[in-house]
């Protein structure tokens, strides 16, 4: 479990690696299965998954802390992360394709897409759970965003190269993906237990 | 409490929607209506052969007179003529391209050295004893060529040869940097007439691995009455510019190894 007072960088280690969101906690795999055919791509989402993860948890941090707490209103936090995260990632489009179209024609289509990715809320409602400060919620989403990052590159470079090999017919596609999904998530449970997290 | 939740939900609503409407207004991006239409007549394959990141990419540069209307690579006459119109610029035609595989040896004229069962590329291929056809100049027919395609022109034959569609070929020249033995090369797309061997070997040396080979017998470079082709490195070579496609060559190559683009 992790709490406010472990340290920081016990914190990052935690999120990246021991839980790793897609292959240890199975959250965002919907992405993880449908962006990993090409190493290009999954590159692509998970810098975008950086960016709006860790601007989402800032501002879902400040709403949560200094908008529902103070009225009591902590059981609408799902309504309201949702209603943050969508109006954020719009606004985020529109500043990146005004300021950067480089960034924007790089990102372009993923930033949509992470709008419903179930990985951004939630990292928005563990920030809350573990009772993290401001500052440690930043780093605990970088360490996710991180992880989603490591995991789904690595992944794709497998499928990449599992494309050449000589799959059996029953196999192909989806399925040998899922198997290798499974134990590639056998190998990051090699973590537990690092540094007693 | 319900009053409460409807306000702060509410407010945190309207909140959103006041600022992302200003946002809209105040990072609002002026798109060039010619850029619109240009990406309109514009493939969309985004290929990239014109040197730009895709057709969006191209379609920014022409609008703001970056490039010449006759960038695009995969679109031909016909696109450039679209693009020329919205531009409002004259074009002068240039000579089409199209890309061709120049072997045409199948297994019963170049043997196999050894049965390849690594992976399906021909990159492998070639790393592993220079491949496993006996000819190391020639196609190894196992379609990295036709993966990259991105027009679906490259097909394989049942003889495993890479054999290239002129009428699906949009000339990106993927499939050209795509082949490790740099048997694609682009052709105008009106010659008929082509080499279709890329075997160095001296003659001799040729003709013991492949029956259809180039032996660099120049009986084509004397036959030739334009004088246009030259053996370079033991290799015919057709000087497009000379060549009126009589097709005497095609009759004396005693190899077969010039012939019509079917």
């Amino acid at each position: 479990m992790i709490s406010n007072n472990m340290s920081i960088f016990l914190i990052f280690i935690s999120a990246m690696m021991v839980n790793n969101i897609l292959l240890i906690r199975f959250i965002g795999l919907c992405s993880f299965f449908g962006v990993s055919n090409r190493m290009e791509t999954s590159i692509g989402m998970g810098m975008a998954v950086i960016f709006v993860m860790v601007i989402a948890s800032i501002v879902s941090w400040l709403v949560y802390h200094h908008i529902l707490v103070p009225f009591h209103l902590e059981f609408l936090r799902t309504a309201t992360f949702i209603l943050t995260i969508a109006s954020l990632v719009q606004l985020e489009e529109m500043v990146i394709r005004k300021n950067s179209p480089n960034l924007y024609r790089a990102m372009g289509i993923y930033l949509p897409l992470i709008t419903t990715n179930c990985a951004i809320l939630a990292v928005a409602f563990l920030n809350i759970d573990y009772n993290l400060s401001f500052f440690k919620s930043i780093i605990y989403s970088l360490g996710v965003s991180l992880g989603y990052t490591l995991a789904i590159v690595m992944f794709a470079g497998i499928r990449e190269r599992i494309e050449l090999s000589p799959v059996p017919k029953s196999f192909k596609g989806y399925p040998i993906a899922f198997i290798t999904a499974s134990l590639m998530s056998l190998a990051f449970l090699g973590f537990k237990g690092l540094f007693g997290l | 409490m319900i009053g409460q939740a409807i306000l702060v939900l509410g407010g945190l609503g309207l909140g959103f929607g006041i600022l992302l409407s200003f946002a809209s207004r105040k990072f609002a991006v002026v798109v060039d209506p010619k850029e619109e239409k240009i990406l309109e007549v514009l493939p969309g394959s985004n290929c990239g052969a014109c040197g730009f990141p895709g057709c969006q990419g191209l379609a920014e540069a022409l609008a703001k007179g970056k490039t010449e209307a006759t960038s695009c690579v995969a679109g031909g006459a016909e696109v450039t003529k679209k693009v020329a119109k919205i531009l409002g610029v004259e074009i002068e035609p240039k000579t089409e391209l199209v890309a061709f595989v120049a072997c045409r040896a199948g297994i019963k004229q170049a043997k196999k050295k050894f049965k390849y069962r690594g992976l399906n590329n021909c990159q492998a291929d070639a790393l592993l004893f220079t491949g496993d056809k006996s000819c190391v100049y020639g196609c190894l027919g196992l379609g990295s060529c036709a993966k990259v395609c991105p027009f679906d022109a490259i097909s394989i034959t049942a003889e495993g040869l890479a054999v290239i569609d002129p009428k699906k070929c949009k000339s990106c020249q993927k499939c050209v940097k795509a082949c490790p033995r740099n048997l694609i090369s682009m052709v105008p797309r009106a010659q008929e007439v082509i080499i279709i061997c890329k075997n160095r070997d001296r003659g001799k040396k040729a003709k013991e691995v492949c029956s259809i080979a180039c032996i660099a017998c120049r009986i084509c470079e004397k036959a030739c009455p334009q004088q246009a082709i030259s053996i370079v490195d033991n290799l015919a070579v057709i000087d497009y510019q000379k060549c009126n496609q009589c097709a005497i060559c095609v009759e004396k190559c005693p190899q077969k190894a010039i012939g019509v683009r079917s």
